[in-house]
């Protein structure tokens, strides 16, 4: 039975008062809070395990290298990978993409060909590919959404043409916390032959995710979204794919051999096996480890689980902001086909005004654009103010947000 | 003392919103804000309160919002130049 105060335990950051009043954190969307466990974890290898990994014969660096590798395995069967050659650890879900456009991209795209993105996506799902289409030549194309945020399905069949080698679609919006149909999108896509890259930084922490049932060719996300710590990420991609790319940095551990060849006085040098062909320099270790005890713990509640206490948050808020007069919700207001993340504006403050007002009630919010200015500018808003809920906040602490809203509309 | 010099004194850190309106969010130091905002409150002029916890000021041709908890939300400033000025003249 799934206990959000329970959980609560586990989280002691949860225990502060931020000016006067208990915690109540709903920023979820830019990072989560970490349980005992991982602090735990993170703790735990610094004392007693740390070594670099792979290649030294010592015991410490042995045991290193098999919580990194046993950290690899965990994420794959968490996302439902074949195998932990499919799982690239990177820095977030930025670098998860920027590891596609560059790795992938630099080497299959050309002149003529098209990058399909959405207006909904995060600036780190745009920029990496704006960026290499000035270095090759193609042409970055901007599906539009719907007015609730939602994707029109129709509008993305008509959107893709042989000229399209790759779409790259985020799972869950970071604004409006619209949930896509990736797997329908993943379909359409193959049919008419290009990849399906999909951004899951908004999905993995919150809903059941497989990639084999997606059928996607690559998944980016990041541990610090789902209680893991900050700096590591996860790149998953068909190991078929994965094995034709060229790497994406260059270094110690993606190498097998830099052999010197003193007569043509040149290195001939190949690559190391998967995925560590793509993990140049000394990984982030601890960030592994810390990675897989988030896992694990997420697991043991269970993902189903997590989905439906956020179902519940999201639909009793959304409920509950109706009764604030003067505050505007975006997004779709049918709770049923998003996760826990509600964008909002009150009539007469900005929303880094909100977000300030909050605070002095010790509510964290965010205010902005969300790193997704397009599709504000699709809602023509200057910016928003966002609420986002993970498996620690109660039905309680959204009382207290409403009462805090509701004062601040009276206050003008 | 120097404009670089107050704003070192009393401010723990800017943070340029995103968002169109281009809004700059200045943190005092802890251990400074009660001192803060008490002289910015002798100079700049009172437009409204709520219950002492928001005040909406002006200063010159600046509107901006301080709240108790130690934070100023500037509107339309041009750029971080501009606003050490504003906030030097206001510490001073």
């Amino acid at each position: 039975m799934f206990d959000p105060y329970k959980v609560r335990e586990d989280f002691p950051i949860l225990k502060r008062k931020i000016n006067n009043h208990p915690l109540i954190y709903f920023d979820n969307a830019a990072t989560s809070q970490k349980p005992r466990q991982v602090i735990d974890a993170i703790k735990e290898y610094y004392e007693q395990h740390n070594a670099n990994v792979h290649r030294a014969v010592h015991t410490l660096s042995l045991e290193a290298t098999e919580l990194y590798e046993e950290a690899h395995g965990e994420v794959a069967k968490f996302i439902g990978a074949r195998s932990m050659e499919e799982v690239v650890f990177v820095r977030g879900t930025t670098e998860a993409i920027n590891l596609v456009a560059y790795s992938w991209g630099l080497k299959s795209l050309k002149q003529g060909d098209e990058v399909l993105v959405t207006l909904m996506e995060h600036h780190s799902n745009i920029v990496p590919w704006e960026i290499l289409s000035k270095i090759k030549g193609f042409k970055v194309k901007y599906l539009d959404v719907n007015n609730d945020g939602t994707i029109n399905h129709e509008a993305f069949k008509e959107a893709l043409s042989p000229k399209v080698k790759i779409v790259c679609v985020t799972h869950v919006s970071n604004v409006t916390g619209v949930i896509n149909d990736v797997k329908l999108l993943a379909k359409i896509a193959h049919e008419n032959g290009a990849l399906m890259l999909v951004d899951g930084a908004q999905s993995i922490p919150h809903i059941p995710v497989k990639v084999k049932d997606l059928d996607c060719d690559f998944l980016a996300f990041s541990g610090h979204k789902m209680l893991g710590p900050t700096g590591i990420g996860v790149l998953y991609g068909k190991r078929e794919i994965l094995e034709k790319m060229e790497p994406f940095h260059g270094g110690g551990e993606m190498i097998r051999e830099v052999s010197f060849n003193p007569k043509t006085r040149k290195c001939t040098i190949s690559w190391n096996d998967l995925p560590w062909k793509f993990e140049a320099g000394t990984p982030n270790i601890c960030g592994g480890v810390g990675l897989m005890a988030a896992v694990k713990y997420l697991k043991t509640l269970g993902m189903e689980n997590v989905k439906a206490h956020e179902c519940t948050l999201t639909e009793y808020a959304m409920k509950r902001l109706k009764e604030c007069e003067k505050t505007t919700v975006y997004g779709p207001q049918d709770s049923t086909i998003k996760c826990g993340i509600i964008p909002f504006n009150i009539e007469g403050f900005n929303s880094h005004d909100v977000a300030l007002l909050l605070d002095s009630y010790g509510i964290m919010i965010r205010s902005g654009f969300h790193c997704a200015q397009p599709l504000h500018q699709k809602f023509k808003l200057s910016s928003s103010a966002r609420a986002s809920f993970y498996i620690y906040n109660t039905k309680e602490e959204i009382d207290s947000f409403i009462e805090a809203l509701k004062e601040i509309e009276q206050s003008l | 003392m120097n404009a670089e010099t107050i704003v070192q004194e009393y401010i723990a850190r800017i943070e340029e919103a995103c968002g169109a309106e281009k809004d700059f969010i200045v943190h005092f130091k802890y251990d400074k804000k009660d001192e803060a905002m008490a002289k910015i409150l002798k100079k700049a002029k009172v437009e409204k309160t709520v219950a002492k916890i928001i005040f909406d000021l002006t200063y010159g041709n600046f509107s901006f919002r301080l709240y108790a908890t130690g934070k100023v939300i500037f509107k339309k400033i041009k750029d971080k130049n501009e606003l050490y000025k504003v906030l030097s003249d206001l510490l001073l």
